[in-house]
């Protein structure tokens, strides 16, 4: 078994087993049978997401888009306030002899849609981001030299060792049964 | 409609179902390429040594920009008189920049979102340049109506801001929709070009030699590590963005149309101006992502990503959308006619087509001043794109690139037809005067072409001008079903069973690269 690093002087905290498969296929049948072993804090990594795959892991929807609907109604409010409060009470203004009623709000909703979409995509990047914990500076999973390869043409899984059902030996002899490479075992 | 054509089968006896598979198959990249040959053809752009024609293009492009700084701080000293404009032509060359930019700056946006929600997966080739592109377009845009202000210094108060005077703005101005329609285009094209970079700029940290290289991209990919759990919301992200710049697209030229169509100006005041600007930007902005592109492909040997049938594809939206502007150009005739309003039907015949030696015989009228500005814009927009109706016109590079450049002075010519052609003869004769731009207009103009290269050139050099993972994501050994359920795929893994085809790919790979 292959060591990410140097294992001279103290012991390190381990934080999981990380392993290799060759293909976008056989990291999706990995999912399912890591999946159906019950492990809980695990991922798999690919250079691109692969279609199908939350299914295989057994994940739901992602809650980026009730971020991105509550963002968005902020932007929604926002614009009514903004053109509201001085068109009603700071500043009202008549152009083109048009009346300052609720018929004239159609020439109001630009600013509204304008602002309902500035603060939707706000929300969905950064929302994004803040479900992903990221900007993240650095990660175990960087220990292994390997894993750079991620963002090139490698498939992984990493079972982090925080999970209920890892054990060090078994969780290795798993991965090996359904024909993964380059087990390796990642220190923080 | 490959399955009823295949059922059709005994009753034709020409039918070659071979023939299905093939039109089916046009691979999205050539030569069966794998992922590894990917990430070093995009990476390699960026980490080899500053190409000799990088270098040649970029120092005409940087002399150039320097004129768009020294006319803008030469008008500010000045004044707005040092442009063309004045009574009536109050708008003029800047308006028509801002359009003309505003407009190319469609095509990226039009590329990433409603081409992703329609599951036209070869947008994936080009998407991310046509974004850059984009951003660089809206920026060399938003200087122009910023110094049309005239004093710069004020620019502040299109955003409503309290201030000391207890001044709001107009919130029922098209012009006030504009600053904030454009100022939230810029924002949310910039965002969804930079989420589609992360991934990306993580393939670039990952193989990054220098430390500088490895903090800077290291910096910007944020830490991805390309975990489902990550891929799963930024899916999700993906999809609200294309889901609301579909919307915000269209939303921004219509505003810009709104400047013109909400006034009474004949020649402005016309209900069909949203869809035509609309389409006339998308129009205009593969027109100019064609005008890049091919070059890039050439010097960077990218056939094999931006291949034959992505230009094909594209010349037939150029096709087209350029036949929706031309509808429109003679649909506003049309209704200047059927109108019988007599402002209308100047406007249109003795401002606009009225040329010297046809138009003005047939009609008994003079030559309307800025005829030659019509039929430029006629000619490049409306005749010279039904060239692509022959594939052959569609597979010679040549011919698309001349037919973009000349849809490219196209466009330009039609925004100033629209604007300077309506408010040099309009209702009283005694307020009537013609228009002709100063140096400044002209340098500060070609000198934002230098801006929008040098910007790109820039790109070019430090980012993938290619989305990596959304390539590898559309190769089809990407797909987890890949080779398992149905026979589309046959034909190039004809030679082994699925699971073996995977390894032999596979095994290809890693010797290669590794």
């Amino acid at each position: 078994m292959q060591k990410s690093a140097a294992t001279e002087g103290e012991p390190q905290r381990v934080f999981g087993i990380a392993a290799e498969f060759d293909s976008p296929a056989a990291l999706y049948h990995a999912a399912e049978k890591c999946r159906d072993y019950g492990f809980k804090k695990w991922d798999v990594h690919s250079p691109f997401p692969i279609h199908g795959m939350d299914a295989a892991m057994g994940l739901g929807r992602s809650k980026v888009s009730l971020i991105a609907l509550c963002t968005a109604l902020c932007g929604t409010t926002t614009g009514v306030i903004l053109q509201g409060y001085p068109s009603l009470y700071e500043y009202p203004l008549i152009v083109h002899g048009k009346p300052l009623n609720w018929m004239t709000i159609p020439a109001f909703f630009p600013v509204i849609f304008e602002l309902t979409i500035l603060c939707c995509a706000f929300g969905a990047l950064l929302g994004m981001l803040a479900l992903n914990r990221l900007p993240r500076w650095n990660h175990p999973l960087f220990n292994w030299e390997r894993f750079g390869r991620f963002s090139d043409d490698a498939f992984f899984v990493s079972i982090e060792a925080d999970d209920p059902k890892f054990q060090e030996t078994r969780t290795r002899e798993f991965l090996e049964s359904i024909g993964a490479k380059n087990i390796t075992l990642v220190y923080e | 409609m490959a399955d009823s054509a295949l059922k059709d089968a005994p009753a034709n006896p020409q039918f070659d179902p071979a023939m299905v598979k093939q039109v089916e198959k046009a691979p999205l990249v050539l030569n069966n390429r794998d992922y590894h040959w990917i990430t070093e053809k995009i990476c390699g752009i960026v980490e080899v040594k500053t190409n000799k024609w990088w270098w040649i293009l970029f120092i005409p492009s940087f002399l150039l920009m320097l004129w768009v700084p020294f006319g803008f701080t030469y008008l500010i000293l000045t004044g707005i008189g040092v442009w063309g404009q004045n009574a009536p032509v109050f708008w003029a060359w800047d308006i028509t920049n801002f359009v003309f930019w505003i407009g190319i700056g469609h095509a990226g946006t039009l590329i990433s979102a409603i081409l992703f929600l329609t599951r036209q997966k070869w947008r994936t080739s080009i998407n991310r340049a046509a974004e850059a592109m984009t951003i660089f377009a809206v920026i060399c845009a938003g200087l122009y109506p910023a110094l049309h202000v005239g004093r710069v210094w004020m620019a502040w108060f299109l955003a409503p801001l309290p201030n000391a005077n207890g001044i709001w703005q107009n919130f029922r101005s098209p012009l006030l929709w504009d600053v904030f329609a454009v100022s939230t285009y810029f924002t949310v094209s910039l965002l969804f070009w930079y989420m589609g970079l992360i991934p990306d700029i993580a393939t670039l940290r990952d193989r990054a030699t220098s430390k500088i290289k490895r903090f800077a991209y290291g910096f910007f990919a944020l830490g991805w590590r390309g975990g489902n759990r990550h891929w799963r919301n930024y899916e999700m992200a993906y999809l609200i963005l294309a889901g609301i710049s579909t919307p915000l697209v269209l939303s921004v030229h219509t505003i810009v149309s709104f400047d013109f169509a909400t006034s009474v100006i004949p020649g402005w005041h016309t209900t069909i101006f949203p869809p035509y600007f609309v389409a006339g930007a998308i129009f205009g902005g593969f027109a100019m992502v064609l005008t890049l592109m091919l070059p890039a492909r050439y010097m960077l040997g990218l056939h094999d990503l931006i291949t034959d049938k992505h230009v094909d594809i594209m010349a037939k939206i150029i096709l087209l959308t350029g036949s929706i502007v031309g509808y429109a150009y003679i649909m506003e005739f049309f209704i200047a006619w059927y109108s019988q309003n007599p402002f209308e039907q100047w406007a249109f015949l003795r401002n606009r087509i009225s040329d010297p030696y046809i138009f003005s015989r047939v009609f008994d009228v003079p030559p309307a001043p800025y005829w030659w500005a019509y039929w430029c814009m006629m000619s490049f927009n409306v005749i010279s794109p039904q060239l692509f109706w022959f594939k052959w016109c569609r597979y010679n590079v040549w011919v698309v690139f001349a037919v973009c450049m000349a849809v490219n002075a196209g466009m330009w010519f039609e925004r100033f037809v629209i604007i300077v052609t309506s408010i040099h003869r309009d209702f009283l004769p005694g307020s009537w005067g013609m228009y002709s731009p100063t140096w400044v207009d002209i340098m500060t103009f070609i000198g934002s072409h230098g801006l929008f290269l040098t910007l790109f050139l820039i790109f070019c050099r430090f980012l993938p001008m290619i989305a990596i993972s959304e390539v590898k994501g559309v190769l089809p050994q990407s797909d987890p079903h890949h080779g398992h359920d149905d026979h589309s795929h046959a034909a190039d893994h004809s030679h082994a069973p699925a699971e073996e085809s995977k390894a032999v790919g596979l095994r290809g790979q890693t010797a290669s690269g590794h």
